[in-house]
């Protein structure tokens, strides 16, 4: 593993039972980048994030994981325990559905606050304190600390999902289609929290996405998949302005220009 | 003078997989060697390839053959070679790039798009704003809509907006699409300042100007791109 | 026609495999084992688990104690008292000091409790993590990586919600510092008893079918925050029978007017109190 990835995917396969799925997968990510997985539905790029978030357990292959002390982890053959420590640490997960990625029956405050309670924080004023900080940085109205998720917009929904993965300020953050349900003018301060706390955080982003416009804004660098497999990768702006790959070059030419 | 740009024999053709395979030549055998402190203006007739070539140099476009090295940090990198976090940096620290169009995220204010390239720099957020407003100021942006985001702007505050971004972390090799494409003659002038200015600090520019008084003030030689000259175009079995 | 039961009403094999469950239970203590639940002779919430827990280690020896509330003489306690003597014709008793075995719902004795004695708890839902988490393949594998933050969710919402921890009965602990349990619905007022108890601590849930145990001097700590310590509740008023101010106290409203008073919920104790006064 070169010592500067923070993730390094080696030949991983999970398939389905109908030949679905994602088929030797081979990916470096980088810190501070983010990637977007472009493709279809069931091009198999929602496996290929469930399989290296540790989601699903892949059929074969390697996947390492290199942790802020530069110690790499083997995530398959590792044993499970560092696994889970490494997800509530030193990743996050940010899911389409806010129902999926937050506890919609208890507040703002204990879902931002519940991995950090994980590791092992005991101090309720703390706690608040610190969940109050990551509304502001979400830009969600602090004094809705107390206020359940149901009762926020689809757009605070995600932003409150973001703050209550960073809190524990890991370096790898998962998002499938976060912008998914969001009204497009909702999307662009999504886009924007995002790209700032990349920024902020030295934050590396793998996103499922079904929109290239989303990663021509945000993407360093974007993987295309098709029927499971990588069929082309590399700098979004190359990927989006001069693809190769036959399949590549349909999805770009299907974009309806704005 | 130090060389930064070497292309030798670049190469770029299009295929359209969606045309049945139709191969679309714009690049052919394009050799080009840039040094610090001078500028080149590509010019050829429209659909000759400048852009085409530009953005070859950027690497956004892939090219099939040649060589293109670049001084990056003092070594000679040969950019069809290197890999994506490589060329970011690369394009981060040394290799720049004003294109036509701004594209950003939607609702950032003018000055944050125009203060977001010196943050990797190490540039504190009120030290890189500060200094986004002395651009946006020098290129005639009224204050008032430095707080808006520039979609609704007129194209040539855009323009503007977009010399600012691409120019105001200075990097040694900058490479320019038409950026004075939608200016009125004063804020021209300030472009052609700005464009000396890097010069005068040692940095290498390429660009395409359309207009002929801009390419006469900031040029120090003509490249001519010459349009690929084949008999027909092919198709793939 | 008299009828035969075998001894405490299950078969030999029944009270082995419970038994057996009961041992792996104090092996690990706070540990939920599994167990094959029987069909006993009364639904289901009316103290199933705890009548097969005792019906396994009861011996004819043993001199029993049921309470309910901390009252022997309320339905529940005085029929599983009859039900034990009718299939095993031990002794009962009400004292606390005296049994050797105690089944109880929803308090702990306020006499300190002995080495030697064993203690039974009627638990309706042994999983403290249930409310917050409905998938017990999941609250096994939180079980399995000590991975207990989702609890302090729950208590960290009670102070948003009420200003302190409002939980006041079946209040989460954590076992010999490994497993997080819950202690049956008794009053966190009775937490502390849990605590370096010297008798050993069994938990039988039936409808549930699970087994936990505390061994006797294990530790026991309820879960807080640092600036939300565990407190139990205190009253202003003593026992209005025989003046403890140290006991669990019961209020019973006595007239139309809403006069109230406050008694002890342990009846053996307030009886015996004012025995001795």
């Amino acid at each position: 593993m070169r010592s500067d990835t923070i993730l390094e995917v080696r030949q991983l396969s999970h398939l389905y039972a109908n030949g679905q799925g994602c088929r030797q997968i081979d990916l470096d990510l980088y810190p501070g980048e983010v990637l977007c997985l472009v493709g279809e539905s069931g091009s198999g790029k929602s496996t290929l994030l469930d399989t290296l978030a540790g989601r699903r357990v892949p059929q074969s292959g390697s996947l390492r994981f290199r942790d802020r002390q530069g110690t790499f982890h083997d995530l398959i053959h590792g044993d499970t325990a560092t696994r889970r420590q490494l997800a509530r640490r030193e990743w996050g997960h940010v899911f389409q559905n806010p129902r999926d990625g937050l506890r919609m029956n208890v507040s703002a405050g204990a879902n931002i606050s519940e991995r950090l309670m994980a590791l092992g924080q005991r101090h309720y004023g703390h706690l608040r304190a610190q969940a109050r900080d990551w509304l502001e940085r979400v830009e969600i109205d602090p004094a809705r600390l107390d206020d359940l998720p149901a009762s926020f917009s689809g757009g605070m929904q995600q932003r409150l999902q973001i703050a209550r993965n960073l809190v524990t300020a890991p370096s790898l953050v998962f998002m499938d289609e976060p912008t998914g349900g969001l009204d497009v003018s909702v999307q662009a301060r999504f886009l924007d929290l995002v790209r700032r706390l990349v920024h902020e955080h030295g934050l590396a982003i793998l996103m499922v996405t079904h929109d290239l416009g989303v990663a021509r804004l945000l993407a360093h660098r974007t993987v295309v998949m098709q029927h499971g497999r990588i069929v082309e990768s590399g700098l979004t702006d190359q990927i989006l302005d001069d693809p190769q790959h036959a399949y590549t070059q349909l999805l770009v030419s299907s974009i309806v220009q704005a | 003078m130090t060389v930064l740009i070497q292309a030798r024999g670049l190469s770029k053709t299009f295929v359209l997989h969606q045309q049945d395979g139709l191969t679309l030549p714009v690049l052919h055998d394009v050799s080009l060697t840039l040094h610090s402190g001078e500028c080149v203006a590509l010019c050829g007739p429209s659909g000759a390839g400048k852009s085409s070539l530009l953005k070859a140099l950027y690497a956004n476009y892939l090219v099939q053959q040649g060589s293109l090295t670049l001084l990056h940090h003092g070594q000679m990198v040969e950019l069809t070679r290197a890999t994506p976090p490589q060329l970011i940096a690369i394009r981060e620290q040394t290799l720049g790039y004003v294109s036509q169009f701004l594209r950003v995220i939607p609702r950032v204010p003018a000055l944050d798009l125009v203060a977001e390239p010196l943050l990797p720099r190490g540039y504190t957020q009120a030290e890189a704003r500060r200094e986004a407003g002395e651009w946006l100021a020098r290129l005639n942006i009224p204050e008032r809509l430095w707080q808006l985001p520039p979609a609704t702007f007129s194209g040539g505050e855009q323009q503007r907006v977009n010399i600012a971004r691409g120019m105001i972390a200075p990097r040694p090799i900058l490479l320019l699409d038409e950026p004075t494409a939608s200016l009125d003659a004063a804020n021209r002038q300030v472009v052609i300042q700005l464009i000396q200015e890097a010069k005068a600090r040692g940095a290498g520019l390429i660009g395409i100007f359309h207009d002929q008084d801009t390419r006469e003030a900031v040029a120090d030689r003509l490249y001519d791109v010459q349009a690929v000259k084949l008999p027909e175009p092919t198709t793939e079995d | 026609m008299k009828i035969e039961f075998n001894f405490a009403f299950l078969d030999e094999n029944t009270k082995r495999m419970i038994r057996r469950g009961l041992l792996k239970a104090v092996a690990i203590p706070g540990y939920q084992v599994p167990f094959g639940s029987r069909e006993m002779p009364l639904p289901y919430g009316w103290g199933t688990g705890g009548i097969q827990v005792t019906a396994s280690v009861i011996g004819r020896d043993d001199c029993l104690k049921v309470i309910d509330q901390g009252a022997d003489d309320t339905t529940n306690a005085v029929n599983i008292r009859s039900f034990f003597q009718k299939v095993t014709g031990v002794a009962t008793t009400t004292s606390t000091a005296r049994a050797s075995l105690i089944q109880t719902r929803h308090r702990i004795p306020e006499t300190p409790l002995r080495p030697g004695q064993i203690m039974v708890f009627q638990v309706p839902e042994p999983e403290p993590l249930r409310t917050l988490e409905a998938s017990e393949q999941e609250t096994r594998t939180l079980h399995a990586y000590q991975d207990y933050g989702l609890m302090h969710v729950k208590l960290y919402e009670d102070i948003a919600r009420h200003g302190h921890i409002a939980t006041s009965y079946d209040y989460p602990v954590m076992v010999n510092g490994r497993y997080l349990a819950s202690p049956s619905p008794i009053p966190k007022f009775d937490n502390p008893k849990l605590h370096h108890s010297p008798a050993l601590l069994l938990f039988g849930a039936g409808r549930e079918k699970r087994l936990h145990a505390i061994p006797p001097w294990t530790r026991v700590e309820s879960l807080a925050f640092d600036d939300h310590p565990f407190e139990v509740q205190g009253w202003e008023a003593p026992c209005s029978l025989c003046g403890s101010r140290d006991s669990y106290l019961d209020e019973i409203v006595t007239d139309n007017a809403g006069s109230r008073l406050y008694v002890c919920s342990d009846t053996d104790y307030c009886t015996s109190r004012r025995e001795e006064a």
